[in-house]
């Protein structure tokens, strides 16, 4: 339909944006920053509008060049999809504005090609959520890819260029599998649009390529969303990387992959052959249950706030799949919700600890003493982030949490339950550490030590204090709004 | 770490091979591939856009999107390249030969270069042989393949060809003119700054075609609505979009195979290279 | 075993591919050489090409660019064209891009070997490894 312009206006804005911006860094860097601001405003409000006139009217089937689908591209945004844009596009304005003191003092020669990378991996990210095309996610995701990479390895020199590279291997691996297995899926059915092939496959249900293409899409997303054993290039990638950068692509790009499986399995391979034909949905939940664990444990032995992050960001991916696969309506609810609420809490908890490395230059926990009384606000950010993580009421995590929690009852899964809990405990001992440092200082360590003379502990700039602030005041909105979303957008989606 | 290999390898290869039970036969027309939309494309793509040449109807006009996403992967490498290895601190020490004289003049740490002149030669630090044979013949190809590569975008409508095909061949021309004399030469001749620009400038021309088609009341990229804007036959509209967005491919191609080749041959540096 | 002979004499071009597919990823994971693994992530990703463009070919079929449709702006609606007379031309585009794709991803992956060398001096991960190990001891 040709009514609404914001489908497109959501896509072009970045990709424009960033097209300007390198443009301007050959002549006048100091209009790199307006320009990519006005581009992600204006994918904000485009996203805005979009997600009110789904819930107007319905799911929004946009025909790119005007061809009609399968014969062309269509961008189909419904209720899931609106809410994923939405929150992508905030993310990525919010985090623009708190970045940028950082980027101007870290990479100040290269400020106009860093924003116009950026400004490419959220046009990237954008479209994957919006497209409804097979083939054309693989080429959204191979922009966000190459995006990313080059993000990553802007940070510290030693070690970023490899971890970057380990991605790269792993990432080519990942996006290979996914486009080989919608290969076979267009070699048995002959389209690459999602509900033409999701009309076309009941027909070839039994067919062991069908299987197979199933499988591999799913291995493929799966290694790139870093479930579980095949997690192994996050911790390294998403450490390493720069805080302006890994502050974006921690929350968006896993979760963004999760609304991918999620499509994979709603809307083009249908409910009924994931859970009728084929019989590895328990096989899956275990596997999330050992997510869950792992990433807990392996946080536990960090000393880092960073690695400690990246590992919670495995257990989380954990709580996603499972609840996904869980087989009931109150399970994948719990994941859907859990894909807003994570991508949240993600984003403040580095929000937080990019203010700390503004100021103190690393997050190593033995910096951290006395740090509440240097670092009041940012501090009170960090604890809310941590209390969403645990999953205490009111802030959000715990409301994605309970859906998944009766969605594991309900489905039998007890294992299910019972890492969900001990995940919990183990993030509350996490968290509580770090509060334990940082409110009792040690003074017998302060003086005569070299270190302690060096960076100051004061207060982050407002520049950086008032994206913390907007985004925990949304942990606690979200939570306490969290009955209206479900109501309105969750559950009409899921039928 | 070769037997983890060996086992993920024969894994997957194992189950590839058990799903080509149910694969078609190679080369059978009626297969669902072969079925379901093609028979649409090769049927009514000539009447429907006035292009021969299906592959480039298909990719620049029914799927127009995915390819506007492929010159932005393309762009996004460059600026990748461009990001990661420039470096514009100053090197330690350059050496210049008055050609006349040859008196060696050496400009220690910090000194800012010679601006260019033909008195005056830059000796490279490593020794690079000097062949007349390949300098002259490379100087007698290179503007012929430039022309192939104009042919070749122009006439992506009627043969094999295209915007990305023609780049390519753009930007290996200015390549050979690289590897040929030395990379100081390609990077006096084009500057940096030209090549950022064009880099831009191609991907910009088939955004604001698209943009057009969406002021002028269609969706994005949708060339039949451009007949309202400008005086064309509107059985032909089509085709001329398609020739405006694949002009925008070269271009952004072709800058970015030099930027990329530039950076990663001098280390960033643009000084001396392979 | 009968039956699998007409089998892989049939689909030998997917036999083909998958071989040379599992080639490429042995030497993504196997190898020790940042340069041998990227050679060998570029035959994973052009077997998977091969593998699109074998979906389009139809025996008997030419290239699918329509035949005698210079002449004129107008006179060449009359002539009917057969679908089985041309090659499908959606997986060449398809593969169009994948092209591309590949070749920007190798473009950004060398960029990162090249920093990799500047810092290390060396190539070879197990080397790179134990530098790591020293630099941080």
């Amino acid at each position: 339909m040709t009514g609404t312009v914001y489908p497109a206006l959501l896509i072009i804005g970045p990709l424009l944006a960033a097209i300007l911006c390198s443009g301007f860094s050959w002549v006048e860097k100091r209009a790199c920053y307006p320009v990519a601001a006005a581009g992600l405003l204006l994918a904000a409000y485009s996203a805005f509008r979009v997600l009110m006139e789904v819930l107007a009217s319905g799911t929004i089937q946009y025909r790119m060049a005007g061809w009609p689908p399968p014969i062309g591209i269509e961008l189909r945004i419904d209720l899931m999809n609106a809410l994923v844009l939405m929150v992508v596009a905030c993310i990525a304005l919010v985090n623009l504005f708190a970045s940028h003191r950082f980027v101007s003092r870290d990479l100040a020669d290269r400020e106009g090609t860093f924003y116009a990378v950026y400004l490419m991996f959220v046009t990237g990210i954008l479209g994957v959520s919006a497209t409804g095309d097979l083939f054309n996610l693989y080429v959204l995701l191979e922009i966000t890819s190459l995006a990313s990479y080059a993000l990553i390895a802007m940070g510290d020199p030693d070690r970023s260029p490899l971890a970057s590279l380990n991605y790269v291997f792993i990432g080519v691996i990942g996006a290979s599998f996914y486009l080989l297995g919608v290969g076979y899926i267009y070699i048995m059915t002959g389209s690459l649009n999602m509900v033409d092939v999701a009309s076309l496959l009941p027909a070839i249900h039994d067919s062991s390529a069908i299987l197979i293409a199933f499988i591999f899409c799913m291995i493929g997303v799966w290694i790139k969303m870093a479930l579980f054993p095949l997690h192994v290039w996050l911790p390294n990638a998403y450490t390493y990387a720069p805080l302006p950068v890994s502050r974006v692509i921690a929350p968006l790009m896993t979760k963004v992959m999760v609304y991918v499986m999620i499509r994979l399995m709603l809307t083009v391979f249908g409910l009924d052959y994931i859970f009728e034909k084929l019989d590895i949905a328990q096989a899956v939940v275990w596997l999330a249950t050992a997510a869950i664990l792992a990433g807990g444990v392996m946080a536990l032995a960090q000393k880092d706030i960073k690695k400690m992050a990246t590992y919670i960001i495995v257990s989380e991916i954990g709580y996603m799949v499972g609840g996904a696969w869980l087989g009931n309506k109150t399970g994948m609810t719990g994941s859907i919700l859990h894909i807003l609420n994570d991508a949240v809490m993600t984003f403040a908890l580095f929000l937080a600890a990019g203010n700390i490395a503004f100021r103190l230059k690393n997050v190593h926990f033995s910096s951290l003493e006395g740090i509440f009384t240097k670092m009041p606000w940012t501090m009170t950010g960090f604890v809310l982030a941590g209390f969403s993580i645990i999953g205490v009421p009111p802030t959000c995590g715990f409301f994605s949490k309970w859906y998944l929690v009766i969605g594991g009852i309900e489905a039998g899964a007890y294992h299910f339950v019972a890492a969900l809990i001990i995940s919990s405990l183990i993030c509350a001992v996490l968290f509580f550490r770090i509060f334990e440092i940082g409110f009792f200082s040690d003074d017998s360590h302060g003086h005569g030590h070299g270190h302690s003379a060096g960076p100051e502990m004061a207060e982050a700039p407002i520049s950086m204090l008032i994206p913390l602030g907007i985004t925990s005041l949304f942990l606690i909105g979200l939570g306490l709004y969290s009955g209206v979303i479900v109501n309105r957008i969750i559950h009409p989606f899921l039928g | 770490m070769k037997f983890v290999a060996f086992l993920i390898v024969s894994l997957c290869g194992g189950l590839l091979l058990y799903a080509t039970a149910d694969l078609p036969a190679w080369g059978d027309p009626n297969s669902p591939a072969s079925s379901h939309l093609s028979p649409h494309y090769i049927e009514k793509a000539l009447e429907e856009t006035d292009v021969p040449n299906l592959v480039t109807a298909v990719l620049a006009d029914y799927r127009g999107y995915d390819t506007m996403f492929e010159t932005a992967v393309v762009f996004c490498a460059g600026l990748a390249c461009l990001l990661l290895l420039r470096d514009y601190s100053r090197r330690e020490g350059s050496f210049y030969r008055h050609i006349p004289t040859g008196v060696v003049i050496h400009f220690k740490n910090n000194a800012k270069s010679m601006p260019a002149s033909r008195e005056f030669e830059h000796m490279d630090k490593e020794w690079v042989p000097y062949d007349l044979i390949m300098k002259t013949v490379c100087r007698i190809l290179i503007p012929f393949i430039q022309l192939y590569a104009l042919y070749v975008v122009a006439h992506g409508d009627f043969s094999p060809g295209g915007g990305f095909q023609g780049g390519v061949i753009f930007g290996s021309s200015l390549i050979l003119l690289a590897i040929s004399y030395n990379l100081r030469t390609v990077v006096q001749r084009i500057r940096e700054r030209a090549l950022g620009f064009l880099c831009a400038l191609g991907i910009l021309i088939y955004t604001g075609i698209g943009v057009l088609c969406m002021i002028a009341g269609g969706n994005f990229l949708d060339y039949g609505k451009l007949a309202e804007i400008f005086p064309v036959d509107p059985g032909h509209v089509r085709a001329l979009g398609m020739v405006g967005v694949e002009i925008g491919v070269g271009i952004t191609v072709m800058a970015v195979m030099v930027v990329i080749y530039v950076n990663i041959a001098s280390e960033g540096r643009h000084d001396e290279g392979l | 075993m009968s039956d699998i002979i007409p089998l892989i004499v049939a689909k030998y071009n997917y036999w083909l591919y998958i071989i040379l597919m599992m080639i490429g990823l042995y030497a993504m994971i196997a190898k020790n050489n940042l340069v041998k693994k990227l050679v060998g992530m570029n035959i994973f990703q052009t077997a998977i090409i091969l593998f699109y463009v074998s979906i389009g070919y139809k025996t008997d079929a030419t290239i699918p660019i329509i035949k005698n449709a210079h002449g004129g702006g107008h006179g060449h609606a009359a002539q009917t064209i057969h679908a089985a007379d041309y090659i499908n031309p959606l997986p060449h585009v398809l593969m169009l891009t994948a092209i591309v794709v590949s070749v920007a991803t190798l473009g950004v992956a060398l960029a990162l070997a090249v920093k990799v060398y500047q810092r290390y001096q060396t190539l070879e991960e197990d080397e790179i490894r134990m530098r790591l190990t020293e630099n941080k001891s």
